[in-house]
C-alpha cells in the first residue's frame, strides 16, 4: 500500500483499489503483510488517499537446511555447523545454539522435532520487525527509492520487478538511470522500464556524472507527477572510497529537492560474511533503510541477514527469487524461519 | 569488525611466535583459531574440516617438535597446505593445436562473466592473439549490448547475431560463431553465456548443449570472490552439469576474504587460472596459487607487483625522466606523465595491497582516493604549456583562472604547486643517487620496485657514499608528506 495526495488522482486511486482487489494472489494462505498503519497521515496537511498494492507471497525461496543431518539435544554442535553452512556466521551460529540450549533445558525438550520448533520460534522471534513495509506513506511525493549495492548483486533486475509491482498497484513510476558506468546498464534499465510501463530518465551522454542524472530524474519525476521515483546506481565495491563518496553525493543532490523515502541495499544471497561489511559501509554513506535479498531461488540460504538485522538494525524488506518480472516478494520472518528449519 | 584472513592468522600466530616449543594443546588452540578465521573468511565448512585435519596431522608429527622454531613451522605448514588446496602450480590457458581455441565462460548471475569476457579478450589480444567475443547471453536484458560496448572498448570484434532479451537460441549462436571464427581466422573464441543457477536443470542442460556445440578447449567457471558457504554447492553443480576445466575468481579488489577460492579449488579439483581485480579492462591477472597463499598469510605478493611494474614502465621514458631529474628540468608536464605511468600499473590501491604487510595498512589503503589523481590531472591540464614548464610564473590571477578551468579551488591549485615543488626537490635527490623510496608511502613500504629507474640511476652516477647524509636529506622531505597516506609523489593531501 502507499499513500498519495487526494487532489492529484483520488478518483483514479479509488477505482484502482477496486480493480486491484481481484488480483490479490491466493496461491497460498499466508499471513497479511506486516504493514504498520501510518498514524501520522490523518494529521498531515494534505488529505491522503490510500492505494492498495497487490499482495505478494513467496511460493519459492527459503530452503530447508536440515535435509541430511539429524540432531538432538546431545549433539547441538551439528546444529551449529548447519547454521554456519547457511551463512549465519560463526558468532551468530554460536549464539543461536546457546539460546536453543537454554530454551530446551527450560522446557525439557529433547527430540529433534521439539528442538526444531524451538529453533523456528527463536528465528521468527529474533527476525520479526515492524518496519518491513516500504516507506511510502509520508505524503511527500514523489517517493524516492535509491537502490545501491555491489557489482552484480541484482540492482537493476530488482528495480524492474519493483517498478512493475508498483505500476500494477496503480502508481506512476519513474526510473532514474544513474548507473552511467557499466556498459549498457542504461539500456538494461530501459528494457525494464518498457516491461513495467514506467518512465525513465537517462543520462544525456555516456559516462555523465550520476549525480546529475539523479538530479534530473528528481526534477522530471516532480514535473510528470510520479508517485514513486526509483534511482538505479552503479555497482560499487564498498572498499572503494571514491565510489562511495560519489554515492554520498548522489544522495545529497536528490535531497536538495526531495526527501529520500527509502535506500534499498541489494544483497546477493549467495554472498557470505562480506555482506555484513557491505551493509555497514553502505549504511555509513547512504543511510540504508532496507535490504533486498536477491537470488534466493538458488541454493544459497542467505543466513547472513540474521546477523545484519541483529547488529545493524536494518530490516530485510524484499526478496528476489528469479529473473521473471513477478519473481519477488516481501520478506516475512516466519516464512524465512519455517523455510530454513523445514517441516517440524 | 574483523580484518582480512591474513590479519586473523597473523593475530593467531602472535601467540605462537612468543613460545619456543609447541605442545599438542598449543597446536589445537591455534587450529581452533585458524578454523574460525577460515569460516569467517567464507571457506566452506567441509573444506575447513579437511584443511584443519591435514594441518593437525602434520603439526603433531615430528617435523614440528624437532624444528628450531616450531611456530614458524606451523605457519609453513598452513602456507603449504593452502597452496595444495589452491591448486599447486600455476597453470596457463590451454590453446588448441588447430585454431580457434574456444573458451567458454559459465557461472551464476552477477558473477562478472561479461566484464571478464572483455578483460580476457584484451589480455589475449595484448599477447598477440586475435580473439572473437561471442554473445550467447540472450537472457539478461541488454547483455548482448553490454558485450558489444565492451568489445568496442577493448577493440575486439563481437559475434552477436541475436539481439537477446529472451529471444534467440544461444546454442545455435555458439555453433555459428565457431564457423565464423574459422572463416575469418580468429585464433581464440570467447563464448559469454547467460548466468544460471546450479539447481536450474533446464539452463544447465542448455550450457551443456553449448559446450557440445562448441567443443571448447577451456570451460572457465566464473565465481564471485564474495560468495559464501554456497560456493561448494554451486561449484559442484557446474562441475557435474557442464564440466569445467578451470576457475576464474572475480571482484578480488573488494575486501572479501576470498575463502571461496579455497572451497572451489578443493571441491572441483580444478585450478584457478585468473583473478579479476577491478573496474578497468586491465584489472585482470593470471592466478598464482603460491602467491595467493602468501597473500592470505600476509606475506605480500611482490612478484605480481614487479611484473606489473615492468609491463607499464616504458624504459625510454624512464631514462629520459632520470636525465631530467638530474638536470633539475623536471616540470609539471613530466609530473603528469609520471602519474599516468603509475596509473598504467593499475589502481594504486590494488598495487599497494600486494605489498607485504599491507593487511595491517588496510585502513590507510582504503583512504587513498583515486579521484585525487583525476583532480591533479585536471589542474595541470588547465594550465598553459608555459605554466606547466615554469610554475614560478603562477600568480594570483593565473591560479584563479586554473582553478576555474579545472573546477577546483585556488587552495587546491596552491597545494598542488607546493607538492610539486617538494616532489621536484625529492626527484633531484633521488636522481643524484638518493634513496629511491617514495615519500608519503607508509613506513616500511618505501621501496616500491621500479627497476628501470633504479638501473638508470646506476648508469648516471654512483650512489652517495654517505648513508647518514642521504637519510637526512630524505627525512627532511618526508614529514611534510606524512599525511598523504600512501599516495605517490605526495599527491592527495
Amino acid at each position: 500500500m502507499f499513500w498519495r495526495k487526494k487532489d492529484k488522482a483520488a478518483d483514479v486511486a479509488v477505482e484502482e483499489q477496486v480493480v486491484q482487489e481481484p488480483e490479490v494472489q491466493v496461491e497460498k494462505v499466508v499471513e497479511q503483510l506486516p504493514i504498520v498503519e501510518p498514524t501520522v497521515v490523518e494529521a498531515a496537511p494534505q488529505e491522503l488517499v490510500k492505494v492498495e498494492l497487490p499482495k505478494r507471497n513467496l511460493t519459492k525461496g527459503f530452503k530447508a537446511v536440515f535435509s541430511r543431518i539429524k540432531f538432538d539435544v546431545e549433539n547441538l554442535e551439528e546444529l551449529q555447523d548447519i547454521l554456519i553452512q547457511a551463512d549465519f556466521g560463526v558468532s551468530a551460529a554460536e549464539e543461536i545454539v546457546a539460546e536453543v540450549k537454554v530454551r530446551a533445558k527450560k522446557s525439557g525438550s529433547r527430540t529433534e522435532a521439539e528442538l526444531k520448533e524451538i529453533l523456528t520460534d527463536l528465528l521468527t522471534e529474533k527476525m520479526t520487525r515492524s518496519d518491513v513495509s516500504l516507506n511510502l506513506d509520508s505524503g511527500k511525493q514523489p517517493y524516492v527509492i535509491l537502490v545501491v549495492g555491489v557489482n552484480g548483486a541484482g540492482k537493476t533486475t530488482t528495480i524492474g520487478k519493483l517498478a512493475n509491482y508498483l505500476v500494477e498497484g496503480g502508481a506512476k513510476v519513474t526510473l532514474g538511470a544513474a548507473d552511467t558506468f557499466r556498459a549498457a546498464a542504461v539500456e538494461q534499465l530501459e528494457t525494464w522500464a518498457t516491461r513495467s510501463n514506467s518512465s525513465i530518465v537517462k543520462p544525456v551522454s555516456e559516462g555523465q556524472d550520476p549525480a546529475a542524472v539523479a538530479y534530473e530524474a528528481v526534477e522530471k519525476a516532480i514535473a510528470n507527477g510520479s508517485d514513486v521515483l526509483i534511482i538505479d546506481t552503479a555497482g560499487r565495491l564498498q572498499n572503494k572510497q571514491g565510489l562511495m563518496d560519489e554515492l554520498g553525493k548522489i544522495r545529497r543532490v536528490i535531497e536538495k529537492n526531495l526527501p529520500i523515502s527509502e535506500v534499498l541495499l541489494v544483497l546477493d544471497s549467495t554472498t557470505g560474511q562480506n555482506a555484513m561489511t557491505q551493509a555497514k559501509a553502505f549504511t555509513e554513506v547512504a543511510a540504508v533503510t532496507g535490504i533486498a535479498l536477491t537470488k534466493l531461488d538458488g541454493s544459497a540460504k542467505g543466513g547472513i541477514v540474521y546477523a545484519i538485522q541483529d547488529q545493524l538494525n536494518i530490516p530485510v524488506k524484499l526478496v528476489g527469487v528469479g529473473e521473471g518480472i513477478n519473481d519477488f516478494g516481501f520478506f516475512d520472518a516466519k516464512e524465512f524461519a519455517i523455510g530454513l528449519v523445514g517441516e517440524k | 569488525m574483523f580484518g582480512n584472513l591474513s590479519e586473523r592468522l597473523v593475530e593467531t600466530f602472535k601467540g605462537l611466535r612468543a613460545k619456543g616449543k609447541l605442545s599438542a594443546a598449543d597446536i589445537d588452540a591455534t587450529l581452533r583459531e585458524i578454523r574460525r578465521a577460515l569460516l569467517e573468511a567464507d571457506v566452506s565448512l567441509e573444506v575447513v574440516k579437511t584443511f584443519i585435519a591435514a594441518v593437525r596431522e602434520r603439526a603433531l608429527g615430528d617435523e614440528v617438535s624437532k624444528a628450531l622454531n616450531p611456530a614458524q613451522q606451523v605457519v609453513q605448514i598452513v602456507q603449504e597446505e593452502l597452496v595444495v588446496i589452491l591448486g599447486g602450480e600455476a597453470r596457463r590457458i590451454q590453446f588448441a593445436k588447430n585454431p580457434p581455441t574456444v573458451i567458454m565462460l559459465a557461472g551464476l548471475q552477477g558473477s562478472g562473466k561479461t566484464t571478464l569476457a572483455g578483460k580476457l579478450a584484451k589480455w589475449l589480444k595484448d599477447q598477440g592473439q586475435t580473439p572473437l567475443l561471442v554473445a550467447c547471453d540472450l537472457q539478461r536484458p541488454n547483455a548482448v549490448n553490454q558485450l558489444q560496448v565492451i568489445g568496442e572498448r577493448v577493440g575486439v570484434p563481437v559475434f552477436a547475431p541475436e539481439v537477446g532479451n529472451g529471444k534467440g537460441n544461444p546454442v545455435s549462436v555458439a555453433k555459428d560463431s565457431i564457423k565464423h571464427a574459422k572463416q575469418k581466422q580468429f585464433s581464440v573464441v570467447i563464448v559469454d553465456t547467460a548466468g544460471r543457477l546450479g539447481i536450474d536443470e533446464e539452463l544447465m542442460k542448455q550450457a551443456n548443449d553449448i559446450r557440445k556445440a562448441t567443443d571448447p578447449d577451456e570451460v572457465l567457471f566464473v565465481i564471485d570472490s564474495m560468495i559464501g558457504q554456497d560456493a561448494v554447492n554451486v561449484a559442484r553443480a557446474f562441475e557435474d552439469g557442464v564440466g569445467i576445466t578451470g576457475v576464474v575468481l572475480t571482484k578480488l579488489d573488494g575486501d572479501a576474504r576470498g575463502g571461496a577460492a579455497l572451497s572451489v579449488a578443493q571441491v572441483t579439483g580444478k585450478p584457478i587460472l585468473f583473478s579479476s581485480t577491478g573496474e578497468g579492462m586491465d584489472a585482470f591477472e593470471p592466478f598464482y596459487p603460491d602467491r595467493m597463499a602468501s597473500r592470505i598469510l600476509d606475506m605480500g605478493d611482490i612478484l605480481t607487483l614487479i611484473e606489473q611494474a615492468q609491463k607499464s614502465f616504458d624504459e625510454q621514458e624512464a631514462s629520459a625522466m632520470a636525465e631530467k631529474m638530474a638536470k633539475d628540468a623536471f616540470t609539471l608536464e613530466d609530473f603528469l606523465d609520471q602519474m599516468q605511468q603509475l596509473r598504467k600499473m593499475g589502481s594504486l590501491k590494488s598495487m599497494l595491497s600486494m605489498m607485504p604487510g599491507a593487511g595491517k595498512l588496510k585502513g590507510q589503503l582504503d583512504n587513498i582516493d583515486e579521484k585525487e589523481i583525476d583532480h591533479t590531472e585536471a589542474i595541470i591540464r588547465a594550465m598553459t604549456p608555459k605554466e606547466r614548464r615554469d610554475p614560478k610564473i603562477l600568480n594570483g590571477s593565473r591560479r584563479l583562472r586554473i582553478a576555474k578551468g579545472s573546477g577546483m579551488t585556488v587552495t587546491d591549485v596552491n597545494s598542488l604547486v607546493n607538492r610539486f615543488e617538494q616532489a621536484a626537490k625529492m626527484m633531484k635527490v633521488m636522481a643524484k643517487g638518493g634513496n629511491p623510496g617514495i615519500p608519503g608511502m607508509p613506513q616500511g613500504m618505501g621501496a616500491m620496485p621500479r627497476p628501470q629507474v633504479k638501473k638508470e640511476k646506476g648508469k648516471k652516477k654512483a650512489k652517495s657514499g654517505n648513508p647518514a647524509k642521504r637519510a637526512a636529506e630524505i627525512s627532511g622531505i618526508k614529514p611534510a608528506q606524512q599525511g598523504n597516506s600512501g599516495s605517490s609523489f605526495g599527491l592527495g593531501g
